[in-house]
This record gives C-alpha cells, sequence and structure tokens, in this order.
C-alpha cells in the first residue's frame, strides 16, 4: 500500500505555515490547495502575476484576463495583487517566496533537480521553474517514487546523479513520494534522509527502488 | 505628436522590416497584441526574432506568424501548445533559445532600463549557463545575463489615454509593462481609449514616454486556453493553483 495522490497532497499540505506565501507546480502539488488548514492564513503565488489565488470561477463566469501560470481560468480573493512578469519573478527570485511544492522527473542525493527536459523528446521549455526553485526559500518536491517505462520496467528517480538536464543544482529540502518522506540537506554534505513512511511500505521497498544512497531517521 | 492611429495596419507603417526584432506581450493568450500580430503577418515581414513568454496555439496569436513561416527565432519560456511550432521545431526550420522565464522578465526590463548585463542565481549549474560569464557574491554563484532591447515592442493593454499612458487588467498585465519600455518603437493596442486625465495618474501602470503609437480595437473576444470551471454549491476551495514549470 502506498499513498495516493490525494494522501501525497495531504502531506505536503503539512508542510505550510501560517502566514506563508507558497507557490504550487502543475499535477498533484495543485492538490495541496485543497489541504490547507481551515484558519491557516496561506496566499497562493501564481508567476504569470497574481498574489492571492481563489479557486477556478462558476461555470459562466470564466473571465480570460484572469489566469494562472497553467493557463487555467481562476478567481480573485480578497487578499489579491496582480503585477507584472518582472515583479512576480523578484518576489520569487529575492527570496521573498516561503515555499514551492513542485513536481520532478529526478532528484539526486544532493538536491540536483531535473524537471524541464528530456534528451530526443520535444522540449517545450523550462518556465518558471529554474526561477523557483533557485529563488524559493524551501523547495518540496512531490513526485512518484519511480518512472513507470513503457515496456512495463520500473526506473528509480531518486538517483546518485540526475543524467537528465538539471533545472537547479543542490535545491531540493524535501521528496515527498507514494512510498515516503525524504530530507535532503542541500547546503552541506548530509545527504538524504528518510523520515517517512507511507502506510503500509517497508524500508526494504524503498531500498529496492532507490538509487540514491539514504540514511534512516524515521519520525512516524 | 499624435500617437492615435486608426487602425493596426496603420500603426505599423514604416515600422516593420527583414529580420527585426519584435516583442510581444502576453502569457499564454492572456494579454497578447492580438490585432498587431494580425497586421504582422498581412505585412509579409519575414525572419523575425520574436521575444515572448509563449508561441501561442495553432492559428491563433503568434501561432499566425509560425504558420505563414515569418518567424526564424524565439525567444521563449515555454513553448509547448502548438503543433506547428513542435513541427518547424524538430525540422530544423526554427530557432529557440529557452530563457527561464524570470531571467527572460529581467533580461526585458533590463533592456528597457539602460542595463545591459546583471547577474542571477536562476539557471546557475544547468545548461542556461553555458558559456555565460560565472560571478561569486557573498560566497554564492551567479550567472550573467543580458538585457534585452528589441526594434518594436507590441503590447495589449484594458485602457490607454491619447497620451500613450497605459493600464492594465488582472493578469493580462505580464510581460507587456517591460516590454512596453524595452524597444526603438513600441505600439500599443488598448481596448478603451480615452482623453488625457480620464486615467487616474496613481493608477497608470505605463507612462506614455514609453509609447509611440497606440490604437483603439475595442472589447476582444478572447480565447481561453484552458477552461476550468468548479460547480456551483461545490464548496471546497478547488484547486487553482497550477505554476510551477509553465
Amino acid at each position: 500500500m502506498a499513498w495516493t495522490r490525494e494522501q501525497m497532497a495531504a502531506r505536503a499540505a503539512k508542510e505550510l505555515e501560517d502566514g506563508f506565501y507558497v507557490n504550487l507546480g502543475i499535477g498533484i502539488p495543485t492538490l495541496v490547495s485543497n489541504y490547507i488548514p481551515e484558519g491557516m492564513s496561506v496566499q497562493l503565488q501564481s508567476e504569470n502575476g497574481m498574489l492571492g489565488m481563489g479557486p477556478f470561477p462558476y461555470e459562466g463566469e470564466e473571465d480570460p484576463d484572469l489566469i494562472n501560470a497553467g493557463k487555467q481560468t481562476i478567481t480573485a480573493l480578497p487578499t489579491t495583487s496582480y503585477f507584472s512578469s518582472a515583479d512576480s519573478f523578484g518576489m520569487i527570485r529575492g527570496g521573498h517566496i516561503n515555499l514551492s511544492i513542485l513536481g520532478a522527473m529526478q532528484v539526486a542525493g544532493n538536491g540536483d533537480l531535473a524537471n524541464w527536459m528530456i534528451p530526443g523528446k520535444m522540449v517545450k521549455g523550462m518556465g518558471g521553474a529554474m526561477d523557483l526553485v533557485a529563488g524559493v526559500k524551501r523547495v518540496v518536491v512531490v513526485m512518484e517514487h519511480v518512472a513507470k517505462n513503457k515496456d512495463g520496467t520500473e526506473s528509480p528517480k531518486l538517483l546518485k546523479a540526475c543524467d537528465l538536464p538539471l533545472t537547479g543544482t543542490r535545491v531540493v529540502d524535501l521528496v515527498i513520494t507514494d512510498l515516503g518522506v525524504f530530507e535532503i540537506d542541500k547546503k552541506g554534505d548530509g545527504g538524504m534522509k528518510l523520515i517517512e513512511l507511507a502506510d503500509g511500505v517497508t524500508e526494504d521497498e524503498i531500498r529496492s527502488k532507490t538509487e540514491a544512497d539514504f540514511t534512516v531517521a524515521l519520525k512516524n | 505628436m499624435k500617437k492615435v492611429y486608426t487602425d493596426a495596419a496603420a500603426a505599423l507603417a514604416g515600422l516593420l522590416h527583414d529580420d527585426m526584432m519584435v516583442m510581444c506581450g502576453g502569457f499564454g493568450l492572456c494579454g497578447i497584441p492580438d490585432e498587431l500580430i494580425e497586421a504582422v503577418r498581412l505585412s509579409g515581414v519575414k525572419g523575425l526574432t520574436v521575444v515572448s513568454n509563449n508561441a501561442g496555439i495553432d492559428g491563433v496569436g503568434l501561432g499566425k506568424l509560425l504558420d505563414t513561416r515569418q518567424v526564424r527565432k524565439m525567444i521563449s519560456s515555454y513553448v509547448g501548445e502548438n503543433k506547428e511550432f513542435a513541427r518547424q521545431y524538430l525540422g530544423g526550420e526554427l530557432e529557440i533559445e529557452f530563457n527561464p522565464q524570470g531571467t527572460l522578465a529581467e533580461r526585458i526590463r533590463a533592456g528597457g532600463a539602460g542595463i545591459p548585463a546583471f547577474f542571477t542565481k536562476t539557471g546557475v549549474g544547468t545548461k542556461v549557463a553555458d558559456g555565460k560569464e560565472i560571478r561569486e557574491f557573498d560566497g554564492e554563484s551567479y550567472v550573467m545575463e543580458r538585457g534585452l532591447f528589441a526594434d518594436l515592442a507590441l503590447v495589449h493593454a484594458h485602457t490607454g489615454d491619447t497620451e500613450g499612458n497605459l493600464r492594465y487588467r488582472m493578469t493580462a498585465r505580464n510581460f507587456n509593462p517591460m516590454m512596453a519600455t524595452a524597444a526603438k518603437m513600441t505600439v500599443a493596442q488598448v481596448e478603451h481609449l480615452v482623453k488625457p486625465g480620464e486615467i487616474d495618474p496613481d493608477t497608470i501602470h505605463t507612462p506614455g514616454i514609453f509609447v509611440k503609437r497606440i490604437i483603439d480595437v475595442g472589447v476582444r473576444d478572447k480565447r481561453i486556453e484552458q477552461r476550468t470551471t468548479r460547480k456551483r454549491g461545490d464548496s471546497t476551495p478547488a484547486a487553482a493553483a497550477g505554476g510551477g514549470t509553465h
């Protein structure tokens, strides 16, 4: 039994703190907004130029001038502000955003991250991902523990070193997968540490699906 | 000096030439100068280097200039939504320079502000930094990026006055304000053209000094790329985020 996407999002939401400004990536990270604890003030940043992102609009109330970074229609809140892309990335690069939660293709034991290109395939671009991981104080990756290949085999995504082109070096603080949670000492030489196991998952199972070296210091 | 022109073709008259660099405002299809792009298409100008965060979608926005092969090179952060783009790129017909989105925004801001280069943490240790100067400040490594200044900038604003002062609406602001500052000539299309004094000076985003020509295009029939809604009566705070990689 591993965690579902919803359970991974709920676990990621535990990283939120009252008063945080947070940028959420596409996919499972987006689901984190469903698990913001009641009474906690968290403002979501959308890098196309908005702070204080509201829920999707009701049908018929979509406004083409109001979209998020995934180009989805959204709504404003009483706390909302709008700004240019330069101001938006000033916020991000300048370290004013508390937390970035995003997906990944590969993460290395030292915190290196690859999530924007696969050589030989059509490259769509890095968007704001490189700016986010370079500038945001704390970077949390939420991803499946292994990649499922077309031929049915599985490849580890937690590696000794990423073999895909990097998005950033020594940028990831925490990795949440469907099997468990890892802390990374991105500034020092502490490497990767397994701190939580998903329901019904054993350390042995994680070891068999992880290429990166890691220590174990379970908190649950 | 009269800044108001009757239509997009008149506003671009004498400004277009082959192999020029054009900046184009917008994020996805939000806040794009669609009428001006259409006039560029009709002009037949080619060999363009286009600076724009995205490349439109097939047949819409910059997608129109790709269909007609008028673009030689794109400088963008994300171009995923366009089949014709992919075909030309994979076929070697179109060049692309990927910039991290914040680096792109800052390159344009810097170019408009007379700053030839700056240092940023973004991209250090990645392909983006290949061949670029790296310098250490306060124990951390930064990569040097150049300011960008174009021959022409095309922007879209919600409201403008006849002096060229502009105000944008919601997330349609995005790259438009920086681009308005970063070209030899800036042409703006606005949905509402008003007299000087009708925009509260405290709410002007782009001062008129940056805008040389302006046209009134009326309220646009805008395309939505990802129409996403929730059901009435649904009390859960539906997920509304979605950035990170786009």
